[in-house]
This record gives C-alpha cells, sequence and structure tokens, in this order.
C-alpha cells in the first residue's frame, strides 16, 4: 500500500563538507543514509528519518543538517499534523500505535509554574562551597518517636538505605535497554551512593556485584525473580503500574530476546516476553499486604520493600492502603513517565501530573499519621534539580529519573524506543548497536550529571538558609505558585507569588 | 471561632518573622531573687529590639499558689472579661483571682487590661486526661473561642509579662522589680512586620514551658506540618511557638532528656556522626533519621525554661549569638557578654558555646564553679 505520511525530517549535506566517509550511513540505524558508488554521492530516504541526530553529531565535517520538515497543512487547531498523520498510520496497518517515552502533549508542567525561595536579611544564606550542606537521605519505615531505656536507645529502625542525593535511576529493564546501559546506570549509582533499578527484566549476573547499590524489581511477569535475586539486592520493588502505561501491561517482542536475555529473564530464547497487565496475586489491597510480606520473609526483614504505581485519580486513597499494607517506600510514577514501549493512546491519556498527585499524597499520609512509615519516591518527568528541589518541598523524599540519564547517554527523546533500533545503541539489544554506549564513558556522563545536580541542589539550599534536606522535605512555604488557579494552588498546598 | 494568626500575623505572611535580644538567669540553687539585675541587663541591649515587644518569665514566683496552675490572660474589652470568668468556674476550682499590678507610664499605650487567676483542676472534668492535657486544652479554647481574651502564661509557680514595648518599659508597667523568681528569663523584639499585639510578644508560654527566641527558622513549613501530625496547632504562627511545641513533643510526651532533645533540634553533621562511637552513631543517626523534619534550620538562639531548669540552644552553625557567664551557682544566658558583665562584673567564668551544644542549668544539679569548669574544659569548650 502505498503511504500516505510525509517524511517528518529534512536531511541536508553540504555537499561542499561531506567527505563521503560514511559515518553517517553507518551510524543510521533507521536506513536514512546510503552511499551511491556510481555517483560518488551520499542520498537519503527522508522519509525513514526519525530525528535522533546520530548522524549530525558523528559526522566529522558537520556536513549535516536535520530540520523538521515544515510541511504544512491547512491550519486546524483540532486536525493538527499528528492527529492527521496517527490516523494515517491506522488506517495503513490497522493495530494499535505504539510508541516510546513519555507523554509529549502540552498538560501543564506544574514545576514551570512553582518558584523557589530565597534568604534575604532576615536570615543568611549559607555558601555551600564555605559551610557544610547536606543532602543525605535515608529511605525505608520510620517509627512514631525514639525511645531510650536504662541502657540506651532501645528503639530498633526497620532497614533503612541511605542516598548521598536524593536521586535514583528509575527501573529500566535489561530487553528494554542494553546491559551496557545497566552497567553504566549501576557503576554512576555506586559512584554516587544512590541507587539504580532493574525494572523487571531481572539482573545479569555481571551486575551481581553492584547489588548494595541496586534496586531489585518484581513485576507481573515475574522474569529473573529468584533467592539470589532478592538477596543481592538492596531494595525490592513491587511493581504495579508505570506513569506511560497505567493499568497496561508490558510486551518484550521475540527479537530482542537475546540469549543474554533469555537467561537474564528466565525464559526461551526469542520468545515474547509478556507482562500481564495486573499481577495475577494482586487483586486487592490485601493481596498486595501478602506480596509486600512474603518479599519480606523471603529477604528476612533486612531490606525495604517499596511498591511502584502510576499516578491515577485515586493515589492518595492507593497510597494510604500500600502503606497500611507494610510497603516501606511508595514510588509515584506521574502522566510524563517514560517507557520503552506503550500504546500511544495510553501514554498520551491516562494517569495524572506527578506534582498533584505528590501533593495530595503526602497531605493524605500526614492528615493519617502514617507519613513517617514510608518513604515517598516520585517519577516521571524529571528534568532538572530545580524540579527535584520542588518535588522534595512538596514532600518527596526522594526521585527518580529515567528520561534524563537516558539523555545523558546520548538519548535524544526521538520515541523510537519501541522499534529496537535505537541510533544511540540504548533502547536495543542489538550487539551491533549496543556497544555504541560505552560503561567507562557511560559511567562518568550519568555521575556528572548526578554531581552537577547535587552542587545545584546544594546551592538552592543555601540560598533558603537551610543547611539539611531533612529541613526543605514537605516544606512548601518555600515554594509559591505562578499562573495556577486557586484549586491547583489548593491542591499542591502552595501559596501564590506576592501573597 | 476567631483566629488568632488573623491577629498576630495581620498580613497573613508565611509566619512571622523577627529578631532579639535574650537574657536568662537562673540561681540553680534555687534561691528566689528581684527582677532587677534581668531589667538592668535586658535594657542593656536596647538597640537588638524596636519598641514592639518585650516580656518576661519568672519561675518561683507564687510559693503560696505553687501547686494552682496561675493563668494571666489579657483582656480587651470587660465582656471578654465575662465570659472567661464564667468558664473558668465552669471548668476549674478558682481559689483566688486578681488584678495583676500595674504602673501607668507614658511609653505603654492601649494596655489590655491583665488578670490572673489561681486554678485547680477537678477531677470529674477531666475526663480520664491528665491534668496537663486538660488545661492545654481549655488555653486552647479561651484563645481561639472566646472574643477579646488571652491566656498568655498558664503554668504551676510561674508567670509570663509581656507587651508592646522595650521590656524595661515592660518590666516598669508590670512592677516586676517587686517580684522574685530563682529563674527568669527575658526577651526584647524586633519584629519585621507585624503590629503590635500583646499577645505577640514573647515568651510564648504553654503550661510551665516559656520560650524566647531568637532567630528565623527556615524550616518552620516543614516542623509546622510535622507537629501538625501529632495535634499541635501552630495558631499565633511564630517560630517560637513551634519550638515550645516541638520541646512538649520531646521532653514532655516522647520523654526523652533535654541533651537528646537538643540533639533533634540541632543534630549534628551526618560528617560530625561518623566520627562518633559506634553507639553514639546509631543513636545520632536513628534521631536525624526518626525526627529529621523536627530539624530547627536557619538561624536561632533559643531560651527554653520550665519548672526548675534553664536550657539555652544555637542552631548548628550559630548563625545567632549565645554567650554564657557562671559566678557560683547563678546561670548566666544572654545575647551579649557585656549586658552579663553590667550586672555581675566577676564571673567565675563565661564563655560562648558551641552551634547546637545545650547549656543547661538544673536545680537538680545545682552549678559548683569548680566542677562545672572541669566539665567544660574535658568537652574542649576552655
Amino acid at each position: 500500500m502505498k503511504t500516505y505520511l510525509p517524511p517528518k525530517f529534512v536531511v541536508e549535506r553540504d555537499d561542499s563538507r561531506c567527505i563521503r566517509c560514511e559515518v553517517c550511513v553507518n551510524q543510521c540505524t533507521f536506513d536514512v543514509n546510503s552511499y551511491d558508488i556510481e555517483d560518488d554521492e551520499i542520498k537519503s530516504r527522508e522519509e525513514n528519518c526519525v530525528g535522533c541526530h546520530r548522524c549530525v553529531v558523528f559526522c566529522p565535517t558537520e556536513a549535516l543538517t536535520v530540520r523538521r520538515n515544515p510541511l504544512d497543512y491547512r491550519e486546524n487547531y483540532n486536525w493538527r499534523p499528528e492527529v492527521i498523520e496517527d490516523i494515517i498510520k491506522q488506517s495503513e496497518t490497522g493495530g494499535v500505535l505504539l510508541t516510546g517515552m513519555g507523554n509529549d502533549k502540552s498538560y501543564r508542567i506544574y514545576w514551570d509554574h512553582l518558584v523557589l525561595n530565597a534568604s534575604q536579611v532576615t536570615n543568611p544564606s549559607i555558601d555551600p562551597l564555605r559551610e557544610p550542606m547536606e543532602l543525605t537521605t535515608y529511605l525505608g519505615q520510620k517509627p512514631d518517636r525514639v525511645e531510650f531505656s536504662s541502657v540506651g536507645l532501645k528503639t530498633e529502625l526497620a532497614p533503612q538505605v541511605k542516598l548521598e542525593v536524593p536521586v535514583m535511576f528509575s527501573a529500566m529493564s535489561y530487553g528494554a535497554v542494553s546491559l551496557n546501559v545497566q552497567e553504566s546506570l549501576a557503576r554512576a549509582a555506586t559512584e554516587m551512593g544512590t541507587l539504580w533499578n532493574t525494572g523487571e527484566g531481572g539482573l545479569h549476573p555481571k551486575l551481581y556485584k553492584y547489588g548494595d547499590n541496586t534496586t531489585v524489581q518484581v513485576a507481573s511477569g515475574r522474569f529473573g525473580v529468584h533467592p539470589e535475586y532478592l538477596d543481592v539486592a538492596r531494595i525490592v520493588e513491587i511493581k504495579i503500574g508505570q506513569g506511560a502505561k497505567p493499568g497496561i501491561g508490558g510486551h518484550l517482542p521475540g527479537e530482542k530476546v537475546s540469549a543474554e536475555v533469555a537467561m537474564t529473564r528466565m525464559i526461551p530464547r526469542g520468545t515474547d516476553a509478556l507482562s500481564p497487565a495486573p499481577q495475577h496475586d494482586i487483586y486487592s489491597i490485601e493481596d498486595l499486604s501478602q506480596l509486600v510480606y512474603a518479599l519480606k520473609e523471603a529477604t528476612n526483614y533486612t531490606k525495604p520493600v517499596a511498591v511502584k504505581i502510576a499516578a491515577v485519580h485515586n493515589s492518595a486513597a492507593i497510597a494510604s492502603g500500600m502503606v497500611r499494607a507494610g510497603a516501606d517506600i511508595i514510588v509515584l510514577d506521574g502522566l510524563r513517565g517514560a517507557t520503552g514501549a506503550a500504546p500511544k493512546i495510553i501514554r498520551d491519556n491516562v494517569g495524572i501530573p506527578i506534582e498533584l498527585a505528590l501533593a495530595s499524597v503526602d497531605d493524605r499520609l500526614r492528615q493519617e499519621g502514617i507519613r513517617n512509615q514510608a518513604s515517598v519516591v516520585i517519577a516521571g518527568g524529571i528534568r532538572n534539580s530545580g524540579d527535584v528541589a520542588k518535588a522534595i518541598a512538596l514532600g518527596a523524599d526522594a526521585v527518580y529519573i529515567a528520561t534524563a540519564a537516558l539523555v545523558a547517554l546520548g538519548c535524544t527523546v526521538c520515541q523510537q524506543c519501541h522499534t529496537g533500533k535505537c541510533a544511540w545503541g540504548i533502547c536495543t539489544t542489538d550487539l551491533w548497536l549496543t556497544k555504541r554506549v560505552n560503561p567507562d564513558i557511560g559511567a562518568r556522563r550519568l555521575s556528572n550529571l548526578l554531581r552537577g545536580w547535587s552542587l545545584e541542589l546544594k546551592d538552592i539550599l543555601g540560598g533558603m538558609g537551610i543547611n539539611a534536606l531533612e529541613s526543605l522535605r514537605g516544606n512548601r512555604l518555600h515554594l509559591r505558585g505562578v499562573g495556577l488557579t486557586d484549586t491547583e494552588l489548593e491542591i499542591l498546598g502552595v501559596r501564590m507569588a506576592g501573597s | 471561632m476567631k483566629e488568632l494568626s488573623r491577629i498576630n500575623n495581620f498580613y497573613h505572611d508565611d509566619k512571622v518573622m523577627d529578631a532579639c535580644s535574650l537574657f536568662g538567669m537562673m540561681d540553680t540553687a534555687g534561691r528566689r531573687f528581684s527582677g532587677k539585675e534581668v531589667i538592668e541587663a535586658i535594657a542593656n541591649m536596647h538597640v537588638r529590639g524596636n519598641g514592639l515587644g518585650g516580656g518576661f518569665a519568672i519561675y518561683g514566683l507564687f510559693p503560696k499558689y505553687a501547686n494552682y496552675y496561675a493563668f494571666h490572660i489579657m483582656y480587651l474589652s470587660r465582656e471578654g472579661q465575662a465570659r472567661v470568668e464564667d468558664f473558668l468556674e465552669q471548668k476549674f476550682h478558682v481559689p483566688h483571682a486578681e488584678e495583676v499590678p500595674t504602673r501607668p507610664i507614658p511609653a505603654i499605650v492601649n494596655p489590655p487590661l491583665v488578670w490572673r487567676y489561681f486554678l485547680e483542676v477537678q477531677n470529674e472534668g477531666t475526663n480520664s486526661q491528665s491534668e496537663d492535657e486538660y488545661v492545654i486544652d481549655r488555653v486552647m479554647e479561651i484563645n481561639t473561642q472566646i472574643e477579646d481574651a488571652f491566656v498568655f502564661s498558664s503554668g504551676k509557680n510561674m508567670g509570663v509579662f509581656k507587651g508592646v514595648g522595650y521590656p524595661e518599659e515592660i518590666a516598669e508597667y508590670f512592677c516586676l522589680e517587686q517580684y522574685e523568681g530563682y529563674l527568669w528569663t527575658a526577651h526584647g523584639r524586633f519584629p519585621t512586620n507585624t503590629p503590635g499585639w500583646w499577645g505577640g510578644a514573647h515568651p510564648f508560654n504553654i503550661l510551665d514551658w516559656t520560650v524566647v527566641h531568637n532567630g528565623e527558622i527556615s524550616s518552620y513549613g516543614i516542623n509546622r506540618r510535622y507537629l501538625e501530625q501529632f495535634g499541635y496547632n501552630c495558631t499565633m504562627q511564630t517560630d517560637t511557638e513551634v519550638v515550645a511545641y516541638a520541646v512538649d513533643l520531646l521532653m514532655r510526651r516522647h520523654g526523652l532528656p533535654v541533651e537528646i532533645a537538643a540533639k533533634v533540634l540541632a543534630p549534628p553533621l551526618w560528617s560530625q556522626i561518623e566520627r562518633c562511637s559506634p553507639e553514639e552513631q546509631r543513636i545520632f543517626r536513628t534521631l536525624r533519621q526518626v525526627y529529621g523534619s523536627l530539624l530547627l534550620n536557619g538561624p536561632f538562639t533559643v531560651i527554653i525554661a520550665h519548672q526548675g531548669e534553664m536550657i539555652g540552644l544555637t542552631d548548628r552553625i550559630k548563625l545567632r549569638p549565645l554567650t554564657v557567664g557562671v559566678k557560683g551557682s547563678v546561670l548566666y544566658l544572654s545575647s551579649e557578654e557585656s549586658a552579663i558583665r553590667l550586672v555581675c562584673p566577676d564571673l567565675d567564668r563565661a564563655w560562648i558555646p558551641m552551634g547546637g551544644e545545650p547549656i543547661v542549668g538544673s536545680l537538680e544539679k545545682p552549678l559548683e564553679p569548680a566542677r562545672h569548669c572541669e566539665e567544660h574544659k574535658r568537652r574542649g569548650n576552655l
């Protein structure tokens, strides 16, 4: 069938610069560029271009420019190009449209409507270059009070996990991303005193040595879950849902299930790895409690058990139930949380913004006097240390990042994760591509990112006259809203700027 | 229902901000003394205030009525007084009531009417609550529900005197030179923008706890949200109120000793904790993990007092001043050393404590100058 889809991008090549080295030919995984030996010319099939900019970055003579194809339909706010093209795609395939990464729609990004405070006159700001500035965070259940007996401290805390920086790498499974990506994450987490997350694809034995900085996931497919997997980890996370596709399971196509992926996931090579939409042993809150305690029993109460949900309409009530079900950490993944593959219609339309979910969950847990019984971690669209500081001030104990981490490794958010053809070698198991991420360099890029954010967080804290992160946590007086309605301000628990 | 926050925090700021002078003087041997020196000392720090608030707390004040809750109440109208007195008659046994003696002076304008009542809790009214809890609830009831009345002192054998003016003017107005106590604290206030309200001056009081405070607590937002989980309503929206409730929670309700409570409010840095002994590490780490939301961050010095004890504490990086003086069994705490030297030129010792280091004077452990010196030598403070 002749496709009616126009090319999305224009690839421009400055012939006076091009040296016919064929780097762009070799780097492109979408078969855009090819060398015509007869004409001694590089040609481009622009309809294949996804705008990932791999060729642009690697062209040694900077001969390439990739621009959006300025093909303008007649202006129509309802029938925008994306809407038209989605219909074209479906009329040509008859299937569910798949996509990768997070929601790219224009839902309000509340971080951009919140501003932070600083000290002036009545208290001094603190210079983090000259004074101590503390970001240390402990995740885990805390008791209501500390008790002493005649011989000393009587209170024994449930297992606590120390983070040097309140930013962890979010779940990305082996199979979705490559082992080199996971190794980069694991090594950076270890260096920076934080944690990375296996996702639901098991843990490759090569990464066991990073176990102290690893969160292992137990999800609906139970891929790669075995005693050693649980024993080696620092935190065990039950995955109920994901912000990019609340209520939807996962599907790793057989093509991506290589020998190593098959071994790690404990499934036959080349078979589809299907994660059911629900966990079929959790149809209710009491079932969740049983799994939480089954995992605590299995790990002899040595590590916190986290439960991750997608942020949805009743998050506050659900979160309260999760805490009562024994979760030591609750993870909320918001509307803009990303994925390796999801139905586009789900990604773009289901779930709620993480800022609102966080504010209402933190409020609810405090109203019920159980906020100390679980740490709250949020995920979904955190872009920089400013977002981190705002999330902490709204009440998060720590945040997860995944898209930002992948961008540090080269990702340009071209949303082709589901194709398995990632030209940056990130979201693929093709051995020809995965070597594009060198774990030595990847770990360094990721550590640098966290180091930069740590320094910025310290500057932000110091400016507020605060020298420990716990004094910002849940301290919404350090936030003000700009351009928000009264209802939004009320839910966020934040006052309007100037008031 | 009246909202105290509207009265005290007229512009509805995040909180009421102020800076101040502090002075505390305690004879740890329990001897009572007049307020003459305390007034002289706080007056010496006149320029640290701006005349919009001054106050004193005196312990060991009413030996004759030592077992009765001594309510000090300010009234803006006779109707308010009538309503409160009806209420007190219903809720308490009132063996004695009197108007607090004052002398008119030009500096004090529009003072409220101030009365004191000695009260006894009758068992049938308390519903198995402790007497203290019962009294706290009644104070909150008057302060939030009865118009034109405000209880600003509610402890036994102690009293708070405060108002709008410089502290030496407040002392003169309330004739404080005529009172005697074994422990005095005093406060001169420099609020940044609050219109003067008598109830907003320091000391802040609940039961026999008083707090005088200099500083601004940048962690106020989370301290307050944490305390709200335990049922404390921060009706006044001041840092000082948060300090008082935090101390009440930690020491009275959670039963922690003062040294431990101080480590919650001004904890050692994580890097310092790592250099402690294993047992200390366990204690300090647990305290920060559990009570991290009570860390008072930002500049502050407080003098906290209750029956038999006076505690001086600064924030952990010492952004507000505190000087300690010792003479015989008398312990002095002051924003400025000169104020102590003015009233006691021949101190045995004077020193500046480390940030976050609590200075405790207690009737149970009267100061012996020699021993005190030794202790501080050992702790490296000399």
